[in-house]
């Protein structure tokens, strides 16, 4: 092949024969043939270019000058049509990567906590809130602990195996905790007065399983022992209590009741102002003023310390808060239960 | 308690037009729970009839009726309706026949429902009103050994009114009763008159003691004599305080119990037995005296009280033969036990329908003694009740009284002037209550004459001293013996609703406890991750126990179900029956998991003690460690079980079935949770796969087990079931309090693989431990890619390839020196596991 002899008419000509190509390539396949064909060792811009050589020095800058406008414009067009081809490539590969979104399959199933853990901590919060510390104990309690040092007489009929559950050795004093009221003593022995606890736990019952009434279930006690508490101080925790959980609107109401632990003792009632099937009042818990032989037995001068306590079932309050009609619901462990509440309070 | 109006009326002024309603909300305000209302439903026309003629009609449903005709007002007057006063009505019933008289409710009558009563066509004719059964009118209660609940005939009950009668004033349905639960402290309150004083502290109205409105005499000369004993008092206390003995000779056996009396007897939810029994159960009722009537001719000798002897028997009127155990309390005569003292009287000396001379017994007995006895003989009584609780010690001869003037009044009797009185009960002790000691324990301002006032409508006598008021309890309240007993009653009678609120301020706490934190912590992942919490019954079977957690049990004496006694060591037993209830539901894909205690004595430990130290003291150092101390371990533990399918079948996406890689993953998400990372061990953990489960560690503590249950052991669930169950409180406590931190390198890494190969048996972590301490500080992380058996290596030998990054923290590797740290880890994988590099 002999080298060309660069002119306007023969630039100008590989140059249409270059771009009619490169226009005509469909893909980028063809559009790299094209290139090859058109700028590539052999092709006519390239035997024109090596024509130069055989020019007069004085011609040599204008052809050369047109061979490089000629090589210029090619190469823009090459890269020109690889961007619409590359483009429209991209679009036809997405395209054929579409999917049905509706159909994406389950990688991880939700899981659910339990809604009375959620209760339970709900409440917790909003005592650590406070300053309370919350403490635990143990199921498997002393006798001494669940009854005695709570003024319970040895005699109260509490204390028979018809409400409490004994555990063998009998004589050795153990059962199950029938109320958490027993952490009051544990802690104000561990920890002394001041002293302001949230206990929640696991509590055991000899009764039978119905929609109220489950044997065993969860309380949360609170007791505060401090210098010159009063039964004041008592209402104003609870009403604290039910506002954060039941809205604003929420009030308290104590009746006189009798617990041996407390002097004076009240029964409690919130006033649930969002409660299914209408605002009303509802009974919630016991609570009272911490009798002095409690304070005694944990080795504390009832004349310089007092305080309160209550006690809340952690069932009773989801049973109400959400108006559920079958306590057994809460204990089964179908999943479909506790995935109503899913993973956090609202 | 059940407390009718009309009774109620008598020693309190009750507002005309009370409501049971009123009431209730008048002794909810002092203290006393509300239950419910009997009777008082009953309205309009309700009158006596006299059944003239009835005809059987058989229908076609089988059932036959009567078309009856009824007079219900007498020959030429109009009935209470305004209507005719023979009536043609439809009934149903069949224990009635023409000349009863019965009871008639007319059109315009409302019964409990309500429902109202209208002429109405049925079954061909036109009924014009209704002829009441004994259940319909709520009497029930009182007849149903007599019409069993049919249709209620006047003579049954003793009446042969004239007909047109006011069937609602005869019968007392005018008359209401409130029911209320008495807490245990208040014994006086089993009564008309501590009911009565406390509406009157509640509301003002004006009180008369029952009590005091009798006159009895003063005396220590009956006929009937007593020798009371007590050689082994129960805590001390004397089984019996005070004895009353009173006679009445001659009663009209035949005399029977006037209207007035049963009604208030069947609203107080007592029958009506006999005239005597009747009059003792009133005036029970009444005083809150417990009082028992023998057949004067039946006893032989005086009576006396002391203590059963062991084995002794005894016939209760319930005709029940029993066994006395020593700590009885037993009225007995000359020939022995003849009653159960304040429990249930014998069968010998039981006034009958013969009996003409009467001894009344009012006594007082030890709470503690009589309710040992009732709980002992399961019997408890409407006495044993009151005992229990504390009866008024000086209301004995007053209810004694009282009983004799009814039964002279009503049995037409003659009183022997005497009485036998043995009386050694105490008065309780005053109580100073301090001058600010109701503001320091309530909040609430209540003055001094306030304060006063509240305390004497409970019955106090008040004094104002020097530090306070000196204030001395009636006799009828033992149980007010400090100050903030006292505090109680005034706050109780003032109101709860003067009780201000105030939120106190505690001192800045420390929050949640890291154990607190870390058991959310695991939850939350838990739940996040795809579980389900459930909290399961604690209480397991022997064979439960056995099979995931052998060991020693603690056992509950009174399980609520024989077969489950034994307090759970694993929380596996729970997880897998809410499993089954799921797939009993058709919930087959689960992962379920529970965070509680579990109990788990040691082996020939002795826990708790023989020592039970009274109450209101603390008790010695030595004794108080081992209350505190002396219990099985009950740590938290977690437990997950997986089963059917972690990724269910999809489009793109085949099932995969759950299996023990499961259970190994909830391990590290769960150790991920409280900030760690476990090994695990190959084990044989009891009820697990023989080859598929693992011991959990946190460094050198097993901290739990995970892997695949034992196939095919699981009832009622098909496929492999992932399990584990780790310690909380031993995860927490080895787990680091701080991350292990170092500033992060940003030289670049150097990556090699290497192959190794070893015989079959030896652990891949055993081997990737070994690289690791081999390789030294430059390796930075290393992981198992690949595990190969097969035809291209010897027989019985695997080859494991792991991935391993080096990198300096402080220049580019070169390849030598990274080739150099992975032969070191070679190196100590050869000597450890035989390992040598696969060619």
């Amino acid at each position: 092949m002999s080298d060309a002899q660069p002119t306007e008419e023969s630039v100008s000509a590989a140059v249409e024969a270059a771009l009619a190509a490169i226009d005509a390539a469909a893909d980028t396949a063809a559009l790299k043939s094209a290139r090859i064909a058109h700028t590539g060792e052999g092709s006519a811009l390239a035997r024109l270019n090596a024509g130069l050589r055989d020019l007069q020095p004085a011609e040599k800058p204008a052809a050369g000058k047109l061979v490089g406008q000629a090589r210029g414009r090619v190469n823009a067009a090459v890269a020109a049509r690889e961007a619409v081809l590359a483009e429209a490539e991209q679009a036809a590969r997405l395209e054929a990567e579409r999917v049905d979104v509706t159909a994406a399959p389950v990688r991880q199933r939700p899981g659910a906590r339990h809604p009375l853990t959620i209760v339970r901590e709900t409440v917790e919060d909003v005592f650590v809130a406070m300053g309370w510390e919350v403490a635990g104990g143990p199921e498997l309690e002393h006798e001494w602990f669940n009854f005695d040092a709570l003024n319970i007489d040895p005699d109260h009929p509490a204390r028979s195996p018809q409400d409490t559950l004994f555990v063998e050795p009998v004589g050795a004093h153990l059962v199950m905790r029938t109320q958490t009221s027993p952490v009051q003593v544990r802690s104000l022995l561990e920890r002394g007065a001041p002293l302001y606890v949230l206990a929640p736990g696991r509590v055991y019952r000899t009764d039978e399983i119905d929609a109220t009434h489950l044997p065993v279930f969860n309380q949360f006690e609170g007791i505060a022992i401090d210098r010159g508490l009063t039964m004041a101080h008592l209402r104003g925790t609870l009403e604290h209590l039910a506002r954060r959980m039941f809205g604003d609107a929420a009030r308290i109401r104590l009746r006189p009741n009798f617990f041996p632990f407390t002097e004076p003792s009240a029964e409690m009632d919130v006033w649930h102002p969002t409660a299914k099937g209408g605002a009303r009042w509802i009974e919630w818990g016991g609570c009272g003023m911490v009798h002095p032989n409690v304070l005694r037995a944990a080795g504390l001068d009832p004349d310089e310390f007092q305080g309160f306590a209550f006690g809340l079932g952690i069932e009773r309050t989801l049973q109400f808060a959400e108006g559920l009609s079958d306590m057994r619901d809460m204990i089964e462990g179908d999943v479909r239960f506790s995935g109503q509440w899913g993973l956090v309070a609202r | 308690m059940r407390i009718p109006l009309s009774w109620l009326a008598e020693y309190a002024d009750l507002p005309a037009g009370t409501t049971p309603e009123a009431l209730h909300a008048a002794l909810v305000r002092v203290g006393f729970e509300e239950e419910t209302v009997h009777g008082g439903e009953l309205s309009g026309p309700v009158v006596v009839g006299e059944v003239l003629e009835l005809t059987p009609e058989p229908q076609k449903n089988g059932k036959t009726i009567r078309w009856c005709s009824v007079r219900v007002a007498p020959d030429g007057q109009r009935a209470a309706d305004g209507g005719e006063a023979v009536r043609g009505i439809v009934c149903g019933a069949d224990n009635f026949h023409p000349g009863d008289k019965v009871v008639v409710t007319l059109p315009g009558a409302v019964l409990p429902g309500p429902f109202p009563i209208a002429a109405r066509k049925t079954y061909g004719h036109v009924s014009d009103g209704m002829i009441a059964s004994a259940r319909e009118l709520g009497l029930s209660e009182e007849t149903a050994p007599l019409s069993g609940g049919g249709i209620l005939r006047l003579t049954e009950i003793g009446l042969d009114p004239e007909v047109g009668t006011d069937a609602i004033a005869l019968l007392g349905l005018d008359d209401a009763a409130v029911e209320i639960n008495v807490t245990p402290d208040r014994g006086y309150a089993l009564s008309i008159r501590g009911i009565a004083r406390e509406y009157g502290a509640s509301t003002g109205a004006a009180f008369r003691d029952p009590a005091l409105e009798v006159a009895a005499p003063s005396t220590d000369d009956g006929a009937v004599r007593v020798a009371v004993e007590d050689a082994t008092p129960i805590r001390g206390r004397q089984g019996c305080t005070v004895f009353v003995t009173r006679v009445v000779r001659g009663i009209d056996p035949t005399a029977s119990t006037p209207r007035w009396m049963a009604n208030r007897l069947r609203l107080a939810g007592v029958r009506s037995i006999s005239l005597p029994v009747d009059v003792t159960n009133y005036v029970m009722l009444e005083i809150g005296q417990p009082l028992h009537g023998y057949d004067l001719a039946r006893l032989q000798g005086g009576l006396g009280v002391r203590r059963a002897k062991p084995g002794e028997p005894l016939t209760t009127l319930d005709g029940q033969q029993r066994v006395l155990d020593a700590e009885d309390l037993v009225i007995t005569d000359d020939r022995g036990a003849i009653g159960l003292a304040g429990v249930m009287g014998g069968a010998t000396t039981e006034i009958s329908d013969e009996t003409v001379d009467v001894v009344i017994e009012a006594a007082n007995f030890d709470p503690v003694s009589i309710g040992r006895t009732a709980r002992r003989h399961r019997l408890p009584s409407e006495a044993s009740r009151r005992f229990e609780r504390g009866v008024d010690p000086a209301v004995a001869r007053a209810a004694a009284q009282r009983a004799v003037d009814l039964l002279v009044e009503l049995a037409g009797g003659t009183a022997d002037p005497g009485q036998t009185w043995y009386d050694v009960a105490q008065a309780p002790a005053p109580v100073l209550l301090p001058a600010l000691a109701v503001l320091r324990r309530t909040g609430a301002e209540i003055a001094e004459p306030e304060t006063v006032a509240a305390l004497r409508a409970i019955g106090c006598t008040v004094a104002p001293g020097e530090e306070g008021l000196l204030v001395l309890p009636p006799s009828w309240r033992r149980d007010l013996l400090e100050p903030v007993d006292v505090v109680e009653e005034v706050v109780r009678i003032v109101g709860y609703d003067r009780i201000p609120s105030v939120l106190p301020v505690a001192p800045p706490g420390r929050g949640l406890t890291r154990p607190q934190r870390l058991r959310r912590s695991i939850g939350t992942v838990l739940a996040a991750t795809g579980g389900t919490e459930v909290q399961s019954y604690p209480l397991v079977s022997a064979d439960q126990q056995a099979v995931y957690s052998p060991g020693p049990s603690m056992r509950v004496a009174n399980p609520l179900d024989a077969s489950a006694p034994l307090l759970r060591r694993s929380v596996l037993p729970g997880l897998l029956d809410a499993v089954r209830r799921n797939r009993a539901r058709g919930l087959t894909d689960l992962a379920l998991y529970e965070i509680g205690l579990v109990f788990l004595p040691a082996e020939g430990v002795g826990y708790g003690t023989a020592e039970l130290p009274p109450i209101g003291a603390r008790p010695a150092p030595e004794l108080l460690e081992r209350l505190l101390g002396d219990l099985p371990p009950q740590p938290v533990h977690v437990g997950a079980v997986l089963t059917g399918d972690r990724v269910a079948k999809q489009p793109g996406t085949a099932a995969e079935p759950v299996d023990w890689r499961d259970a190994i993953d909830v391990a590290a998400r769960i150790a991920a949770a409280v900030g760690t990372t476990v090994r695990l061990r190959q084990a044989t953990p009891p009820g697990y796969h023989p080859g598929r489960a693992a011991e959990v560690l946190v460094g050198e503590v097993v901290v739990g087990v995970a892997g695949e249950l034992l196939p095919g052991s699981v009832e009622d669930v098909p496929g492999r079931v992932a399990a584990v169950e780790l310690d909380v409180d031993a995860l927490v406590a080895a787990a680091p309090t701080a991350p292990d931190v170092a500033p992060i390198s940003a030289m670049p890494a150097a990556t090699q693989d290497v192959s190794l190969v070893v015989a079959e048996a030896v652990p891949a972590g055993d081997v990737r431990d070994a690289v690791v301490a081999g390789a030294g500080a430059l390796l930075e992380s290393i992981a198992l890619v690949d595990d190969y058996r097969g035809p291209r290596l010897p027989e019985g030998t695997k080859s494991l390839t792991f991935a391993l990054r080096f990198r300096s923290p402080d220049r580019t590797l070169t390849a030598a020196e990274a080739t150099a740290a992975k032969e070191a880890g070679v190196a100590v994988a050869a000597e450890r596991t035989g390992a040598h590099l696969r060619e």
